[in-house]
């Protein structure tokens, strides 16, 4: 029971960075602009989080630093592929690649620990929280376990992330901001011939994934750990992409996907050589292989169809 | 902006605009080195001289710029045919297994000019196979082939780590590698060229997979461009429909262009592997399959500008590791910075300046532009 317990708590906190990743991308790409450079994006908002929590001991000055350089490098994204029409694959790549070195670089030459930055405590973290009552339920059998070691004791970002998903369906389905950003993804001439701009509805949405983003960032290294680690996204924005494809572009299921995938993860960390009756022992790669093995099947079409915004990836010409 | 893409005087295409796009990107990186506090301009001499400072610097110079070749026409294979294979990181770590191989086999009872050809066959025959699934789910159940390579370097890593922890080890050993290759199966140093020219080389381990690399550029130019497999690969790039129009297969010249592709990509393996560690150990591949992409970028995927394009990141790799001995506060991460704004500027970005090179062209001489011959023309 208390294995179990542990296994669920620890999915949800590996999760968190995946689901917001996710819903990142998914305002992007349901925005027709594809971005496979989450990973940089919340590389970048980790360091930036850390550094100026580490400076500053203010968590939240961490979380805005996080947001923000987030959304610059979101709104770099945007430059290259909505303003000049270039390859929104490169342009994620090379987001990628950016983020990786210069966190690097600039964590080496500010605070000199080779590449981490200071460990934070006190007010530089976002502790757990306690939910009201926590403590008085704790004896009830199953309700109350569920209730005081499974959803109480997270951090704020834990919360708002999985409230994040209500919210972004509801921004999506609706608003009408939500409308118009799915017609711009699937259509954008009808949208263009609406009067509506197809270039600021596409930059709006680049800057709502760059805000989750840096909350994904400033989650990793704020609250999760404390402190900035070289390269601690580690695939994690290439899991939640695989998680958007098998989520099929949809939030709710986007945080099914992430639970999967960060079970997946968290069973792996804990099952680590273990032997298993009638398998035997499983190799721990084969477990932090697996999401991405989930994603190729599906990809593949043989679990149901993943169908992307049509048009998604393709940069928006008006008229010649 | 109503006619972006006029047509400017090939110089200028092929020329101009792309080192416009590299100075940007230089200069920007130079911005970052003014940020952590060093001079710019030193930190540049300093890696010009660590590059090409003494024979040995050259040697490690091309050692690094043959890797570069190799994932380099990798990915500008693929582009021609308009795919975009991110996967050469895993195809290369791959192919490393093929290499591993046939040298852990035979490097017992066979020379090395034995070993060598099949051990071309072998990374090129892994690293192929790898790009086999991604390029089959594009051609025939229509998955992205972007995401699925992504998903493919990841399995190729987790694949990799299991084999060599928990297969290839040698008993008794705690790293996770492969034991030593025998002489036999170490491919002999290219030193003598530079000798030639009266350079001290010492170790470096600049071996003859340089010069396969170069065969390989060769032989890329003359199948793009001087084969029939070339002109339909062409063609489906340019435009599919017309292709498929033109009764050429889309899921043959797809499967093969990526098999070629990861072929390419695979044999990068053969110049760490054989030509210096001797045996596979953990990351050999160390970002190589990525810088392929700025390096396929910048050469505009030809071979021409893939080589050039290639020995510049080997000066970057060589000139970097001198560079962080002399500003510790610059790493060798400050590459991945210069190739991730290379990649941006002279990919993503790389019409940035043509509308205003375009108007300084026009305003000088509008034929050279072109403006009645390209109307209609814009894609």
């Amino acid at each position: 029971m208390d294995v179990l317990v542990q296994l669920i708590d620890a999915t949800i906190r590996v999760s968190v960075p995946l689901l917001l990743a996710c819903l990142a991308g998914l305002y992007s790409e349901r925005a027709g602009i594809f971005d496979i450079g989450l990973e940089g994006k919340m590389l970048a908002g980790a360091f930036a989080g850390a550094s100026a929590a580490a400076v500053t001991g203010s968590a939240w000055v961490g979380l805005g630093a996080a947001i923000l350089t987030a959304v610059c490098f979101a709104l770099v994204h945007g430059f290259a592929s909505i303003t000049h029409r270039g390859n929104q694959i490169v342009s994620g790549v090379a987001i990628n690649f950016i983020a990786a070195g210069s966190t690097i670089i600039l964590g080496q030459a500010w605070f000199k620990q080779g590449g981490r930055t200071p460990s934070l405590s006190g007010g530089g973290r976002f502790e757990a929280i306690t939910l009201p009552g926590a403590e008085a339920v704790k004896d009830v059998p199953i309700l109350g376990t569920i209730y005081s070691d499974i959803l109480s004791g997270h951090s704020l970002l834990v919360y708002v992330a999985f409230l994040m998903v209500p919210f972004t369906w509801w921004v999506l389905f609706r608003t009408r901001f939500g409308l118009r950003l799915r017609a711009v993804g699937e259509n954008p001439a009808a949208v263009d011939t609406a009067g509506i701009s197809v270039a600021w509805l596409r930059y709006r949405a680049v800057i709502c994934t760059g805000i989750l983003t840096g909350i994904a960032g400033a989650y990793l290294s704020v609250a999760q750990n404390a402190g900035f680690v070289k390269d601690m996204t580690a695939g994690k924005g290439f899991i939640a992409l695989a998680a958007l494809i098998f989520a099929k572009w949809k939030p709710v299921p986007a945080m099914f996907a992430c639970l999967l995938f960060g079970f997946l993860e968290a069973a792996s960390i804990r099952f680590q050589g273990m032997a298993w009756p009638m398998i035997g022992k499983v190799p721990v790669q084969l477990m932090q292989a697996l999401p991405y093995i989930l994603t190729v099947i599906l990809l593949a079409g043989f679990i149901g169809k993943a169908i992307p915004p049509r048009a998604g990836g393709v940069p928006y010409v008006k008229e010649r | 902006m109503s006619t972006p893409y006029t047509k400017l005087p090939g110089w200028a295409d092929y020329g101009l605009i792309p080192i416009i796009n590299l100075i940007v990107a230089f200069i920007v990186a130079g911005l970052v080195v003014l940020l952590v506090g060093e001079n710019p301009l030193h930190a540049a001499a300093v890696l010009v001289d660590g590059a090409f400072g003494s024979g040995q610097n050259i040697a490690y110079t091309l050692f690094y710029a043959t890797n570069f070749i190799f994932t380099g026409l990798a990915v500008a294979v693929a582009f021609h045919c308009g795919l975009f294979n991110i996967g050469g990181e895993g195809q290369a770590y791959i192919g490393g297994l093929g290499v591993a191989l046939v040298c852990l086999a035979l490097d017992g009872f066979m020379p090395w000019w034995l070993i060598f050809p099949l051990a071309i066959l072998g990374s090129a025959a892994l690293g192929a196979l790898w790009a086999l699934i991604p390029a089959y789910l594009q051609a025939k159940r229509g998955s992205h082939i972007v995401i699925t390579t992504i998903m493919f370097n990841f399995i190729a890593a987790s694949v990799m780590v299991y084999l060599l922890v928990d297969v290839l080890k040698p008993a008794g050993s705690m790293a996770p590698q492969t034991r030593d290759f025998l002489p036999s199966a170490q491919l002999p140093k290219m030193g003598w060229l530079l000798e030639m020219f009266g350079l001290s080389v010492r170790s470096a381990p600049l071996n003859i997979s340089f010069l396969l690399a170069l065969v390989m550029a060769f032989l890329v130019w003359v199948l793009i461009w001087r084969t029939k497999l070339g002109y339909e690969i062409r063609t489906m790039g340019f435009s599919p429909k017309a292709a498929r129009y033109a009764g050429i297969s889309e899921t043959r010249i797809i499967i093969i262009t990526m098999m070629i592709s990861g072929a390419l990509a695979g044999m990068m393996a053969l110049n760490p592997i054989m030509g210096d560690q001797h045996r596979v150990q953990l990351d050999f591949v160390t970002g190589a399959g990525f810088v392929g992409i700025a390096v396929a970028l910048m050469g505009r995927s030809h071979p021409a500008g893939i080589v050039p394009a290639a020995i510049l990141f080997g000066v970057l790799y060589q000139g970097g590791a001198e560079l962080a001995f002399e500003m510790p506060a610059i790493s060798r991460d400050m590459i991945v910075i210069i190739q991730g704004l290379v990649i941006l500027f002279a990919g993503a970005l790389e019409h940035m300046f043509r509308p205003a090179i375009q108007t300084l062209f026009a305003s000088i001489s509008p034929r050279s532009v072109g403006v009645t011959a390209a109307k209609g023309e814009g894609v």
